[in-house]
């Protein structure tokens, strides 16, 4: 019997993590989506409890897990355009861990002024703006 | 196709690669009745996840940016900043286009993870079912609040 392969181009490493990172940012997002058309349909009821459900995601609780719904989105989103990268552009398979870091460094660029902006607004209405 | 002579002793060694045929390319039925009709359905859905991927880089990233970053962020959000958005037919275009994209998109792939790990064919059909009765009403729904939303209510 040949034994397991040591490692592969693919089992173990940056192709198969950023498929499992892929797989399970899509599903987060889209039960996420579900909830989010349920409670954006509010505004078909009434002002009040539209504004009322909304109150529930400016909590600081409910924020910090928005930061972590838009790092969900930003990796899949920018894993995305690396996965047409890899089937459209001939040098895309060539090149696919080296897209993988320039994308894990966008979203560390990208996510952090945008988490710190997020986290900004919600701590200025807790205890009001510093200017 | 070949026309040299074909290995054919029983045991001998096969020096001829077998063709192999592409994955996901589609099979015509060559008989009457003999195979089921395959059909490409597999191909254009693979194109659509990329397609509309692209389109809700922009669609996903731009709402979330405006929602959560701009200005106040989600903390000045309310009613009246719907109604106000919800004005301008370009902004009404854009969720409706980005909620049909996203949800279609999402269904395409939770369908994919549900044949990947979904052994049985009933639970593979009952998933499904549930994933597309979810789909629906979520697009319908969602379609409906854009299209009928009262701003004077
Ligand atoms: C923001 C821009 C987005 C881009 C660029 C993008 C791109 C992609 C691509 C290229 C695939 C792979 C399809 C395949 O392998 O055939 C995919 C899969 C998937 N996407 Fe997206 N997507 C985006 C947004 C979304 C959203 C908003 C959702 C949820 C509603 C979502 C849910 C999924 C799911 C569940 C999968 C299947 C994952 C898998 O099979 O492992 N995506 N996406």
């Amino acid at each position: 019997m040949p034994k397991a392969p040591a490692g592969t181009l693919y089992r173990g490493r940056e192709g198969m993590w950023s498929w499992v990172a892929h797989r399970i940012t899509g599903v987060l997002v889209f039960f996420f989506l579900f909830a989010h058309v349920l409670d954006t349909a509010l505004v078909r009821v009434s002002p009040s409890s539209y504004n009322e459900v909304i109150e529930v995601y400016k909590s600081p609780i409910v924020n910090l897990l928005e930061v972590g719904l838009v790092a969900a989105v930003l990796f899949h989103a920018l894993n995305g355009i690396r996965i047409i990268l890899i089937d459209f552009w001939e040098s895309g398979p060539k090149y696919q861990k080296q897209m993988l870091y320039i994308e894990l460094v966008l979203f560390v660029v990208l996510l952090v002024p945008a988490a710190y902006r997020m986290l900004l607004h919600t701590a200025e209405t807790l205890f009001g703006s510093a200017t | 196709m070949a026309t040299a002579a074909a290995p054919s002793g029983r045991g001998a060694p096969e020096l001829v690669a077998p063709e192999l045929v592409a994955p996901r390319s589609p099979q015509r039925r060559t008989k009457p009745g003999a195979a089921k009709v395959r059909s490409n359905f597999e191909l254009y859905a693979w194109v659509f996840m990329r397609i509309s991927g692209l389109l809700l880089f922009f669609l996903v990233l731009g709402h979330l940016f405006i929602m959560n970053i701009l200005d106040g962020g989600v903390q000045r959000v309310n009613f009246g900043f719907v109604a106000g958005r919800w004005a301008s037919p370009f902004w009404r275009l854009w969720d409706l286009v980005m909620l049909l994209l996203a949800e279609l998109h999402g269904t395409n792939g939770l369908r994919t993870v549900i044949n990947d790990y979904a052994e049985r064919a009933q639970t593979r059909f009952w998933l499904k079912m549930l994933l597309y009765t979810s789909a629906f009403l979520v697009v319908t729904l969602g379609t409906l609040v854009i299209f009928t939303f009262d701003p004077d209510l």
